[in-house]
């Protein structure tokens, strides 16, 4: 029912539109005037965020921001126009992409040259030499499990997928959970990010060298939805239908022992809100888990960062710059927002719900890919793996369909010839 | 009226309609044929919190300067209606040519994106789509027999389905046909079987979206029948119960001849509706066992890349459906009012 009620006031609030910060006062972070809007998703240390921007606001600083989990179907959009609705998106190394392929944010360098002194040299994001976005948290999967299932099952917390499934059998045989496994399984974007995690975890490439071209009709695929088969044979039966929102409410009702699952979905997990304080106890995180006795992890690192519009005035840039920096200045750190993420601010210390997200960087898993068209990949893998998932083909067949699905679309937007 | 008349009567719809209908189906028929220009990708290093690697990245001048040299993109005829996420030409001609029965090769066909939407989308539309139109007539015909101080109330509550929005109703019966839902384990009660999931079953899934789409839809054609009933020639119904026609008889004979426009109307409305079916989809998650066009339309702006010109082209041929859909419909209606005059 929460999660009804969150989706509801979700898309209430998408609808109302955006958030404006009253101005009270005369300049504030150093922003004479300017205009800043903010785009960007939906969770608690984005939010975090957008307040610390909106602290900008006064008589002659305009702060607005619209963070919703639609974000990415509206940034480009909304940033093309001249001058650009958002000054600013909030975005990960996924969906920078779209951004940077659209040619709709603008280089930082002389902006940090000028105000971000203070900027950790690993917050900045640059490609081809030019800083174009500046990061403020890290984020990845890793493993979730219950530690009182697993002591009654008498199995220790698994470190390859091989161990995961292994330990599931003996929970189910044993009769604590028929479902031990969870997992943002749902078709579309999750299950193509679970594959994602595991086609690396195989040691596999997505592309050829320096093309666009995919080759991922591979053994490495074919092992790697096998795996994803076999782990959703331990699935709640819905799982093609459980995003990460779906997956943490089986959590939380207490119907899954061992998970992949996000860092920053950590927090919420150890609320009692819906959930029983036994549940909450014995949720524990450990590290990624490899897979196929590789020693890549089978998942994948990520950053989320702001960016700054290209079609906006200077003066806007710049005081959507200084905004931003407020909202991830050191003094926002304290008890509450320090669970949030794994912030890459200085002053940061790691909480224990931060520990998996700092074993995955120590594991030297891989970033998310930020090629071009590792967007379309992404697309055809959601739509073509459910008919693996569900039995209507083989792994062979599935993987020529996903590399067609990738081609057809690659030649419509100009990156095959 | 006089032709100035009508001119000036006219006119405002006319304008409304070239800007809301005429220009739109312009833009998406241009989108559609043509596409981004070829991308000029260059190898860049690429630094951040967890290290420098080299990737890929577009090339923003060559690029820039290859839009403004043509703003359109390239054209493309009917490249995109032709290839695999759509009509998939190549592709069908190869199942034609290898397969060896009707079978194999509507197998063949329904792994295609396009033919896998258009199944659900066909099915769908033709199997709700009378449905529903039975069960507001039925309702319509029941309500109009009861007595002055019930039907109030019945009318409200039959209308409560049509009233909530589909993708919130939906989104509420996704957590009641949950295996854990109330309807989920009612079912799983009579079908006697624990592990029966609905959302997981592919033929399950789609039963439950035509339920919804006929519970959702049935208080409209409920609505337009019942207001069709109130104008019931009084005269003609009380001679067929002194003829001694039954109740059945004075529905057949009386009661739906005399409702036939609103039944088409009715069957109009819902045959684009349905032919449009998304919300539902979305609402249960069910993009794993069933898809339509819309939905199609949907994931292709949905990405982290978006395709604009196969979304166009989507759009295009959901036109053209609906078109062939609505034909005979349309057709009769036309000879019929010809017939008349």
């Amino acid at each position: 029912m929460k999660f009804i009620t969150k989706s509801a006031l979700a898309a209430a609030m998408m609808l109302a539109g955006s958030q404006l910060a009253y101005a009270d006062g005369h300049a504030k972070c150093g922003i004479e005037s300017g205009r800043v809007s903010v785009v960007g998703n939906e969770f608690p240390a984005i939010q975090t965020v957008g307040a610390g921007a909106q602290e900008c606001a006064s008589d002659s600083v305009e702060v607005k921001t619209n963070l919703t989990a639609d974000h990415q179907k509206i940034n480009v959009a909304g940033m093309t126009a001249n001058p650009a609705e958002y000054t600013t998106a909030i975005v990960a190394n996924s969906s920078i992409v779209a951004l940077i392929n659209e040619d709709v944010i603008r280089p930082l360098d002389d902006l940090v040259a000028k105000h971000g002194g203070d900027l950790n040299k690993n917050q900045l994001i640059t490609i081809d030499g030019k800083v174009m976005a500046v990061a403020f948290m890290a984020n990845a999967q890793h493993l979730v499990y219950r530690e009182d299932v697993l002591k009654e099952a008498g199995i220790e917390p698994p470190k390859t997928y091989e161990e995961m499934l292994a330990g599931a059998k003996i929970i189910r045989e044993k009769g604590i959970l028929q479902n031990p496994l969870g997992g943002a399984y749902k078709a579309g974007w999750n299950l193509a990010q679970e594959f994602n995690n595991m086609y690396i975890g195989f040691g596999g490439e997505f592309f050829k060298p320096g093309t666009a071209e995919v080759s991922i009709n591979n053994e490495a695929g074919v092992k790697a939805l096998e795996m994803m088969k076999a782990l959703s044979e331990y699935m709640n039966p819905d799982y093609l239908t459980h995003d990460s929102n779906a997956t943490s409410a089986e959590w939380k009702a207490g119907n899954v022992a061992m998970m992949n699952m996000w860092g920053s979905r950590v927090g919420p997990l150890r609320e009692t809100e819906g959930s029983s304080q036994q549940v909450v106890d014995n949720t524990k995180i450990a590290g990624p888990m490899t897979v196929g006795g590789g020693s890549i992890p089978a998942t994948t690192l990520w950053w989320d960062g702001w960016t700054v519009a290209k079609n906006i005035s200077d003066e806007d840039a710049e005081a959507t710059f200084l905004a931003m920096k407020n909202g991830i200045d050191p003094k926002m750190l304290n008890d509450e927002t320090m669970t949030q993420a794994v912030w890459l601010i200085e002053g940061y210390q790691p909480t224990p719900a931060a520990i998996g997200v700092f074993a995955t960087v120590e594991a030297q898993a891989k970033p998310y890919p930020m090629k071009p068209f590792q967007g379309l990949l992404h697309t055809a893998l959601g739509a073509e793996i459910p008919d693996f998932m569900t039995g209507k083909e083989s792994a062979e067949k599935t993987l020529a369909d996903i590399e067609a699905a990738y081609n057809a679309a690659a030649k419509e937007k100009g990156f095959l010839q | 009226m006089k032709h100035k008349t009508f001119f000036w009567f006219f006119l405002p719809t006319a304008l409304a309609m070239l800007v809301f209908i005429a220009a739109p189906i312009l833009s998406i028929l241009m989108q559609s044929v043509f596409l981004p220009h070829e991308q000029v990708v260059i190898e860049v290093e690429s630094c951040g919190p967890f290290g420098c690697s080299t990737t890929t990245s577009v090339d923003q001048e060559a690029t820039a300067k290859l839009w403004e040299e043509a703003p359109l993109g390239r054209f493309a005829g009917m490249q995109v209606y032709f290839d695999r996420g759509h009509l998939a030409v190549a592709e069908v001609g190869e199942a034609w040519s290898t397969t060896q029965s009707w079978g194999e090769f509507f197998g063949t066909l329904g792994n295609l994106p396009l033919y896998r939407a258009l199944a659900f989308t066909l099915t769908y539309t033709f199997v709700s789509t009378p449905l529903l139109i039975i069960l507001g007539f039925a309702i319509a015909v029941a309500v109009n027999n009861l007595g002055p101080w019930l039907k109030g109330p019945v009318i409200f509550f039959s209308l409560l389905p049509f009233v909530v929005t589909q993708l919130i109703g939906s989104l509420i019966l996704f957590w009641m046909v949950d295996a854990r839902g109330v309807i989920g384990t009612f079912i799983q009660w009579i079908a006697d079987d624990p592990d029966l999931s609905l959302k997981a079953s592919t033929p399950l899934t789609w039963i439950m979206l035509i339920v919804y789409g006929v519970w959702n839809s049935a208080p409209f054609a409920f609505v337009v029948f019942y207001a069709g009933l109130q104008t019931l020639p009084q005269d003609t119904l009380e001679s067929a119960m002194v003829d001694g026609a039954t109740r059945w008889q004075r529905i057949r004979y009386v009661v739906i001849p005399h409702i036939m426009p609103l039944v088409t109307f009715v069957l109009l409305i819902q045959l684009m509706d349905n032919f449009r079916v998304f919300e539902p989809i979305i609402g249960f998650s069910a993009e794993a066992h069933a898809t339509s066009l819309s939905w199609i339309i949907f994931n292709d702006l949905g990405g982290e890349t978006r395709q604009l010109s196969s979304a166009a082209a989507n759009s295009v041929l959901t036109i053209i459906g609906v078109s062939i859909l609505l034909a005979p419909v349309l057709v009769r209606t036309w000879r019929e009012s010809k017939a008349k005059t």
